[in-house]
């Protein structure tokens, strides 16, 4: 025991950590915040070493090299011993990651924690998130498949829009003019050099502040912060009604820590690795590129937006919210923190997790993209809407499907949700209606008047005018019952 | 660092040194401060090759560009629409397969030919055509071209990118070597426009 004693004086001795370390773990911290509602800090913090640790092994094998990568990538997913595993763990311990860092931001928010002497801690905080976020879309790249390439495409075609220096910067991200060798090259060293190391000077001065200036109190109606009275106010809460960080706090973080660590494991080994999916060539185009869950919401954004504001949104709007988040603090750095008074807050915290609900969820199936092989893969028109057609309405139904007006719009439950489904669009349109809008096109869809012949139009436009519901009337032209048409 | 030398020195000299040590120090610091300058000085003598080895990548368009040969001009049909694909001519050795690119193919008449860049003028995505009812569909947000490349509709603001077309004795060549976007041609002309007008069908932009 004491030979133990010894060595540990030796090091401390010259180490000189023991003190400062001491001091750290017996600083005193609220009661109340010794609650399971702080354990998201450290739980990213835990995230973030098992994605160096993960990362660090899978970098043993994997070839950075656009030629070569996606064959690296199957190697470890099928040959290397447990290869599998590690990439499933780092894929599964980025989403994880993604999501605990925005719950500890959503929770943060709302128990006004960045206010008054915490501003700075949540101005690190928010240069972590979007480090987080940077680390999710460099490390799609990294997976250098059929997906990854196409996300470049789009990032490329983003910066694109900036105004006057949009194809230099272009030149920057690709490392060329194509998406190619150099692209990998230099995601590989934002993914693994530049925005790691950043991200961990970035968590040492953020945690170093939350230990230096102390948690977080539990917010309470009435109890505001003020500049003036604060750091004495919260000295002596500590002191009557508070317990020593270790172990009193920081126990429940270590459980946490440990339950998240065995959640990405067992999501690793149920649900294995992600990707890679079909080979970098980006001369097969049969593929559907579709982004990485959490830029879902991006993806539905981009394509909902009318096409004259997309380049304004595409390059304010981050700035925009950026800033918001960077300037918050500043903002409303006094005043009350309980969520009971601050109405707004709770208000726009709602919005945003709403939307980004519905909108990572219509990300999920795409209702705006064609279904580019709806016409020729999917299920024939069901026979209940041919039994009683006449030849023409029958030629007007092979019409419908040979010219791919299934990818957009389904019929009987199956093609593109891209247009509104036909099973009964004879109640909403009637037959010169319907030759209108097959001809010019409008709304959304395309005008087939070049592209088809009168008589395809004519045939197609009696197929469609029998899709209505037995029981339902098509629609009529009011105009045209009263001349008796 | 300032107030320990001063203490120190004061214990040795005692009274007589106050003036001394205040021009000691002054030289100190004045040493620290040319210390400062001379890094500044190679900082920036470095800096200027690191930032030009940095910015290697951005070149005008035109140095990336040249003619390329898509193949024979038989291998195009009149009046049909057909993938080509070639390798960019900028290129390094470890791109793997990422160096193809591929493009579309119109042959309008005899020697007259349109050829479209795969990548949608939305964000990039690869355009599919459907001959059966003459349209490029886009995979990704919804975005549908005419035969010409025109914009027919969804989120995409123009037609389709075109290259520059030429055809020497038998081949059909084009001006290739970046992956086209808003920034490298935008500037061309805008093809059919955002109007709906199905009539809408004459070539512009011929290269
Ligand atoms: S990339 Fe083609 S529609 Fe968006």
């Amino acid at each position: 025991m004491s030979r133990m004693k010894r060595v540990y004086s030796w090091l401390d001795h010259r180490l000189q950590l023991g003190k400062p370390l001491l001091e750290m773990a017996e600083h005193p911290i609220p009661n109340r915040t010794a609650s399971w509602w702080y354990v998201f800090g450290s739980a990213a913090f835990t995230l973030l070493m098992l994605q160096i640790v993960t990362g660090i092994l899978l970098a043993l094998v994997y070839v950075p090299s656009a030629g070569e990568a996606w064959n690296s990538l199957n190697f470890l997913n099928h040959q290397l011993t447990l290869g599998w595993f590690l990439r499933a763990m780092h894929g599964w311990g980025s989403n994880f990651m993604v999501a605990v860092v925005l719950i500890h931001m959503a929770q943060v928010f709302l128990f006004g924690a960045y206010k008054y002497p915490r501003e700075l801690t949540w101005t690190l905080g928010v240069f972590l998130l979007l480090m987080t976020l940077g680390m999710a879309f460099t490390g799609q790249v990294m997976r250098f498949d059929q997906d990854a390439y196409w996300g470049l495409g789009i990032g490329a075609s983003i910066l694109s829009r900036v105004p006057v220096v949009g194809g230099s910067l272009v030149h920057m991200m690709l490392g060329g003019p194509i998406i190619a060798g150099a692209t990998l090259s230099r995601f590989f060293t934002l993914h693994v050099f530049v925005i790691p190391g950043l991200m961990l000077a970035f968590t040492f001065l953020h945690v170093w502040m939350v230990l230096k200036l102390g948690i977080n109190e539990w917010p309470m109606p009435g109890r505001v912060v003020r500049r003036s009275t604060y750091m004495a106010e919260y000295h002596e809460l500590t002191e009557k009604d508070g317990r020593s960080f270790v172990p009193g706090g920081v126990w429940k973080d270590a459980v946490f820590s440990a339950a998240i660590i065995a959640a990405v494991a067992v999501c690793a080994v149920v649900f294995g690795p992600f990707g890679p999916g079909g080979q970098p060539d980006p001369t097969i185009i049969q593929t559907v590129p579709k982004p990485d869950f959490f830029f879902l919401w991006l993806y539905a954004v981009l394509s909902y937006l009318p096409p004259n504001l997309e380049t304004p949104f595409l390059l304010i709007a981050p700035v925009l919210g950026i800033a918001a988040l960077l300037g918050l603090p500043f903002y409303a750095s006094e005043g009350e923190k309980s969520w009971h008074r601050r109405p707004i807050a709770i208000l726009a915290l709602t919005t945003i997790a709403v939307s980004w609900g519905v909108l990572t969820h219509l990300g999920t199936y795409t209702p705006w993209s064609p279904h580019m092989d709806a016409w020729s893969g999917g299920p024939a028109i069901p026979a209940r809407f041919l039994r009683t057609a006449s030849p023409v309405e029958r030629e007007g139904a092979v019409v419908f499907q040979a010219k791919q007006c299934r990818n957009c719009h389904s019929i009987g439950g199956y093609g593109g949700q891209r247009g509104p489904a036909l099973d009964d669009v004879a109640t909403r349109l009637t037959g010169d209606q319907l030759i209108r809008q097959v001809l010019q096109g409008g709304g959304n869809m395309p005008a087939y008047g070049k592209n088809l012949s009168p008589a395809e139009v004519t045939a197609l436009v009696s197929f469609l005018q029998t899709l209505h519901p037995a029981n339902e009337p098509s629609a009529a032209d009011a105009a045209q019952s009263v001349t008796g048409h | 660092m300032n107030e320990a030398g001063h203490e120190h020195s004061s214990e040795n000299h005692s009274v007589v040194g106050s003036e001394q040590d205040r021009l000691t120090i002054s030289r100190r610091w004045l040493l620290l401060k040319m210390g400062i300058a001379l890094n500044a000085v190679v900082g920036v003598a470095i800096t200027i090759p690191v930032v030009k080895y940095l910015f290697a990548a951005v070149k005008p368009d035109e140095e990336y560009k040249s003619w390329v040969s898509l193949g024979p001009v038989a291998n195009f049909p009149v009046g049909e629409t057909r993938l080509a694909k070639f390798t960019n001519p900028v290129r390094r050795s470890w791109d793997g397969e990422t160096d193809g690119v591929a493009c579309w193919v119109r042959r309008v008449a005899e020697r007259e030919f349109q050829v479209f860049a795969i990548n949608c003028a939305h964000l990039g995505c690869p355009v599919r055509w459907f001959p059966q009812s003459q349209l490029f569909m886009c995979p990704c947000h919804g975005g549908v071209y005419y035969a010409d490349g025109s914009r027919a509709s969804g989120p995409p603001e123009r037609g389709l990118f075109p290259y520059e077309v030429r055809v020497v004795g038998d081949s059909v060549q084009i001006k290739a070597g970046e992956m086209p976007t808003l920034s490298n041609s935008a500037s061309l002309v805008q093809l059919g426009g955002v109007k709906t007008d199905a009539s809408k069908g004459d070539s512009p932009c011929r290269g």
